[in-house]
């Protein structure tokens, strides 16, 4: 039988992953996405979580533990811009903290997603300037957010996770 | 914090001291090819269900139920049709729009009303959380705590910044309420965030953290009998779709001699998430899980899955040039698995009829990891399937689990 721990970090973390790096820093460093790395304050202390970060070839994963048990990671490419978010838990983030600028298109896709089809399915909002995904159910949400315009080269979206 | 502290409480953890490993003979296996699928008509615990496109008529594979609710205590009740029957959460919730009986309002202990705001994949719901007899078929949960949903009451920012579209009318929710007869006997469960519920004086709604005991509430589990968990019956879908469909669900399982486990396999799904694993072409997505709630199969994305997507007005499905067989494996915590065979169609086609029990419908569930699995539906067409209440007792397994 295999105890599966769904909820561990082994299931977020690519496997060619092996030998990385991780830290856990208890001091507040955190961007919402399209924001600067520089800025970075406020989010792990409204989530009063804590903090690892792991380094990546072309990009740095900060990843916040949330007191809700959400898990946020956030990419931050190189120049210190957060390109792209990822996170899981019993239930939906704090969205307007880890969007950012993107909070308020993203609720009006969100919105006509809702109103263009009658049916309980997962949020896929592809727009040009900003993508988020929402699935799961009560007790066990997921879902990623990415800026397609300042991915860094060679990053494919499928690596925030 | 008054400077900054590091603490390196890990270094090197290689990824791989976290990987589970899986192997080994303890798994059965077989097809899925289902034995002949006795549906139950007819017992104090069955309450009838239709798939049928809901009260608006546009509801592709939603299953809908006729619930009673009542002032507690009393013969003041009423009978909302049009409910529909969500596997993938737990608890009662009805449009206020739908409802003309005045049930009380459950207060917070300093005599405020408490809210809810409820948050679901395609929409919040939000509104105050009253009490209510509730009697579905011959069963009755008294004193239930449930969600009114609708409400003038202005929307707390802690709702707001789940960023999620409002349900609160007819017109988004496609159903005059949501029956949640999931995994769990609570809607939010034991550490319940101050997201979630609220107590609201005249102006101000401040989150709270709700107790267990005053949480919206499985009114399964609440039944003085039967209530260890559901049967969802649903018959097939003969030639990929039909107009509608029609099914039973049955309170109870192995409480009354028309809901034996029978040979029903038992898969346990995990305590804290109510997920279990679905294996698919060697990979397995762990964070899978069966929903009524969903309106279709949702996994894996297009490049992982092989099956194309959709592009403009059926944007969120896939959409093969053919119908494509997919194979799947799901496995209980308690190790059991065995294969699904299931099928793709195109759904622009699905679409462009008036049909709303559609088998073969189904879309991405996500982009990136983690890949899942999200049996809707259009998995129970056909197939019985059990769903056994966390902390009840029921053969075959611990629940939570899902039985089929």
């Amino acid at each position: 039988m295999c105890k599966r721990q769904s909820r561990s970090i082994s299931s977020w973390l690519p496997v060619a992953g092996t030998g990385l790096m991780i830290f856990v820093i208890a001091f507040p460093a955190w961007a919402s996405l399209g924001g600067d790395s520089a800025s970075i304050q406020a989010d792990q202390l409204q989530m009063r979580g804590t903090r690892q970060t792991i380094p990546a070839e072309s990009y740095t994963v900060h990843e916040i533990q949330a007191a809700t048990g959400v898990v946020v990671r956030e990419y931050i490419s190189r120049d210190g811009k957060v390109f792209g978010l990822a996170w899981h838990g019993p239930w939906p983030p704090d969205m307007r903290q880890l969007l950012g600028s993107y909070f308020e298109q993203y609720v009006q896709a969100a919105k006509a997603q809702s109103v263009s089809r009658m049916g309980r399915r997962p949020l896929m909002i592809d727009h040009p300037a900003f993508v988020v995904h929402l699935s799961g159910h009560p007790r066990a949400f997921a879902g990623m957010a990415y800026v397609p315009g300042i991915l860094p080269p060679g990053v494919r979206a499928e690596e925030i996770q | 914090m008054r400077a900054l502290r590091i603490l390196f409480i890990f270094a090197i953890l290689p990824a791989f001291m976290f990987l589970c490993s899986c192997g080994g003979g303890s798994s059965r296996s077989s097809s899925s090819i289902s034995p002949s699928q006795t549906i139950t008509t007819s017992g104090t615990n069955v309450a009838s269900i239709s798939v049928n496109g809901g009260p608006l008529g546009n509801y592709d594979d939603a299953a809908f139920a006729s619930v009673t609710v009542c002032v507690p205590g009393t013969s003041t009740c009423q009978t909302v049709d049009n409910v529909l029957v969500d596997t993938g959460s737990s608890g009662l919730r009805i449009l206020s729009s739908a409802l003309t009986v005045a049930l009380p309002q459950q207060n917070a202990s300093n005599g405020n009303p408490v809210f809810e705001c409820f948050p679901f994949i395609s929409g919040y719901t939000w509104g105050p959380v009253q009490t209510a007899d509730v009697e579905i078929a011959g069963e009755k949960a008294s004193s239930a705590a449930v969600e009114v949903i609708g409400t003038n009451t202005p929307v707390p920012s802690g709702c707001l910044d789940f960023g999620l579209p409002s349900s609160g009318t007819l017109d988004a929710l496609g159903a005059n309420g949501i029956l949640g007869v999931g995994l769990f006997a609570q809607d939010c469960g034991a550490d319940c965030p101050t997201t979630i519920y609220y107590e609201c004086p005249s102006s101000n709604c401040q989150g709270i953290s709700e107790s267990l005991a005053q949480q919206v509430a499985n009114p399964v589990s609440l039944f003085a009998t039967d209530n260890n968990g559901v049967i969802i019956e649903l018959q097939a879908v003969s030639g990929g779709e039909q107009p509608s469909v029609s099914g039973s669900l049955v309170f109870g399982i192995a409480t009354q001699s028309n809901n034996a486990l029978g040979g029903a396999t038992v898969y346990t799904a995990n305590p804290t998430s109510g997920n279990f694993t679905t294996t698919y072409n060697g990979t397995a997505y762990p964070e899978s899980f069966i929903d009524s709630g969903s309106n279709g199969f949702y996994f894996l994305s297009s490049s992982v899955s092989g099956v194309p997507a959709c592009g403009g007005d059926a944007s969120g499905f896939y959409c093969p040039s053919s119908t494509a067989n997919i194979s799947a494996t799901n496995q209980g915590t308690n190790g059991t698995s065995r294969t699904v065979n299931f099928s793709i169609a195109n759904a622009d086609t699905l679409f462009s009829s008036n049909d709303s029990a559609l088998a073969d419908l189904g879309g991405p569930s996500s982009m990136s990891a983690p890949y899942f699995f999200d049996w809707g539906l259009p998995f129970f067409f056909g197939r019985n399937v059990f769903v056994a209440i966390q902390g009840q007792n029921a053969p075959g397994g611990t629940p939570p689990y899902w039985a089929y």
